[in-house]
């Protein structure tokens, strides 16, 4: 049997690629950890040594600024060098492959690379060609996972709800182009949620969830009623092509969280959203402001979790 | 094997009265997690000092972080106190290579800085490797390398040494 290729012979995290396979226990001890780093914040040193001496490159081929920017932050509290390179307008621009730059960039002493890439699996060939000393941070590929949001999804769920087991969790919009959606289906299935809903119009929900355990819902309020958790997913603008939707307005009537609709979750629900926000899309003003949404605390707790991430991997030897 | 004659409740009241002489008036006592954190949760009480006493954890500063990784992180540091300009009190189990006491320190300096930082252990069992020594401590002994020796603590709250083989 081939060895998960993130975990070393005594099932260590020494890469982050994806939530799929990683079993309960690290799952944990990631979520524990974080706990730590959040009360550095409280601190009049806002920084631990734990990464000290060591460079973090961040190799996004792919735009993102709220995980870029947490990813920097994180890894600077760890008192890592950071290196943020622009791929767009750089070598991948002038055609080097990616091995090539990531061969260029280990020679440059890099001790991380946190990767953003538009095709699925790219961290994992990355992870394969490294040095055994260098670990990989997967921070959203393709369509295929995004685990440092999942793991953040988590602790925010964590956070408020405590105890996994008796959780409903609707996920809710476009789940067929959302890497957020598959990752957190991973960690709530691992984690022990009894219930996970995919909610959608039939073009944005895939048919292979059901065989993940999920159930699906065409009809909003089906999906949502007495929810513990709802998770809002983004309307991928940038990422539709053909007629999978009629307008953005037709998308907000039918899927749109508004508070009429939140009336049907439980009355503690709470909700989440990846972020960034298309408000009167998939989320209204409302509900994006109110006194139920988490979605700033999940900015903050994802710092946490990548301090997490980084200082557990980092530790752990190949 | 726990052959060695070690009474940890008797040695804990001579470490009560080497800390008593190391208090002053605005002093604080922060255990080490965790076995620390157990003998300053003891002390406090039977100091009658008021508030809560701190934990710290090394888990932060380590040197063999590189080696070992990060250890579970439910072992965080807690200081309902702002150490700013207050006598430190350190509490440990066992003095060893004082490496843990290094960590500790730097911890510590995250929060603030403190007028003062001196060092109580229940047990100095040598083999340091840094310039540490502790104001108080209630037995000397000399033990192998390969033996680690704790604190433990049963239902009743009554203290006992634990000896292990192996580092």
């Amino acid at each position: 049997m081939q060895r998960n290729p993130q975990l070393n012979a005594h099932g260590e995290l020494i890469h982050l690629l994806s939530i799929e396979g990683l079993p309960r226990p690290v799952l944990h001890h990631i979520l524990d950890t974080a706990g730590t780093f959040l009360s550095v914040n409280d601190r009049e040193v806002k920084k631990v040594p734990l990464l000290r001496g060591k460079s973090v490159f961040n190799l996004f081929f792919e735009n993102s600024t709220r995980t870029r920017t947490t990813f920097e932050i994180a890894a600077k509290r760890l008192s890592a060098d950071v290196i943020n390179l622009d791929i767009a307008r750089s070598s991948a621009a002038k055609g080097e492959s990616l091995l090539d730059t990531i061969a260029n960039l280990s020679a440059m002493h890099a001790d991380m690379f946190v990767v953003r890439h538009s095709e699925s699996g790219a961290p994992y060939l990355i992870a394969q060609h490294c040095a055994p000393h260098v670990h990989v941070v997967n921070a959203g590929d393709g369509r295929h996972a995004h685990p440092t949001q999942g793991l953040l999804d988590m602790y925010t769920i964590r956070h408020y709800k405590q105890d996994f087991t008796k959780l409903t969790v609707a996920i809710v919009g476009d789940i067929v182009h959302s890497r957020v959606a598959r990752s957190d289906i991973h960690a709530l299935t691992t984690l022990g949620v009894p219930e996970i809903r995919a909610v959608g119009p039939k073009t944005l929900v895939p048919g292979d969830l059901k065989e993940m355990g999920v159930r699906v819902c065409h009809d909003m309020k089906e999906g949502i009623r007495d929810a513990d958790v709802i998770i809002m997913l983004r309307l991928q603008n940038e990422r539709m092509s053909g007629a999978m939707l009629p307008s953005a307005a037709e998308f907000f009537k039918n899927y749109g969280l508004t508070p009429e609709k939140l009336a049907l979750a439980k009355p503690d629900a709470i909700v989440m959203h990846p972020g960034p926000i298309n408000r009167g899309v998939e989320i209204a003003s409302d509900v994006a402001d109110g006194t139920q949404s988490v979605i700033l605390p999940q900015v903050t707790f994802g710092i946490a979790v990548r301090m997490a991430v980084m200082s557990i991997i980092a530790g752990n030897n190949a | 094997m726990s052959s060695l004659n070690l009474d940890a409740e008797a040695l804990y009241a001579d470490l009560l009265s080497g800390v008593r002489g190391l208090m002053q008036a605005d002093s604080v006592l922060v255990g080490i997690w965790s076995g620390g954190a157990w003998l300053a949760e003891r002390l406090q009480r039977d100091l009658n000092r008021p508030g809560e006493h701190g934990v710290i954890s090394s888990a932060l500063h380590r040197d063999d972080f590189g080696s070992r990784g990060l250890t579970a992180g439910a072992d965080h540091t807690r200081l309902p106190f702002d150490v700013s300009g207050k006598p430190i009190v350190l509490i440990d189990d066992v003095l060893y290579t004082g490496r843990t006491i290094r960590a500790v320190i730097n911890e510590l300096y995250d929060f603030g800085r403190p007028a003062s930082v001196t060092l109580a252990v229940l047990v100095d069992r040598g083999g340091r490797e840094l310039p540490i020594s502790a104001a108080v401590s209630a037995a000397r002994i000399t033990l192998p390398k390969d033996q680690r020796l704790s604190l433990a603590k049963d239902e009743a709250g009554r203290f006992s040494f634990d000896i292990k083989e192996g580092s």
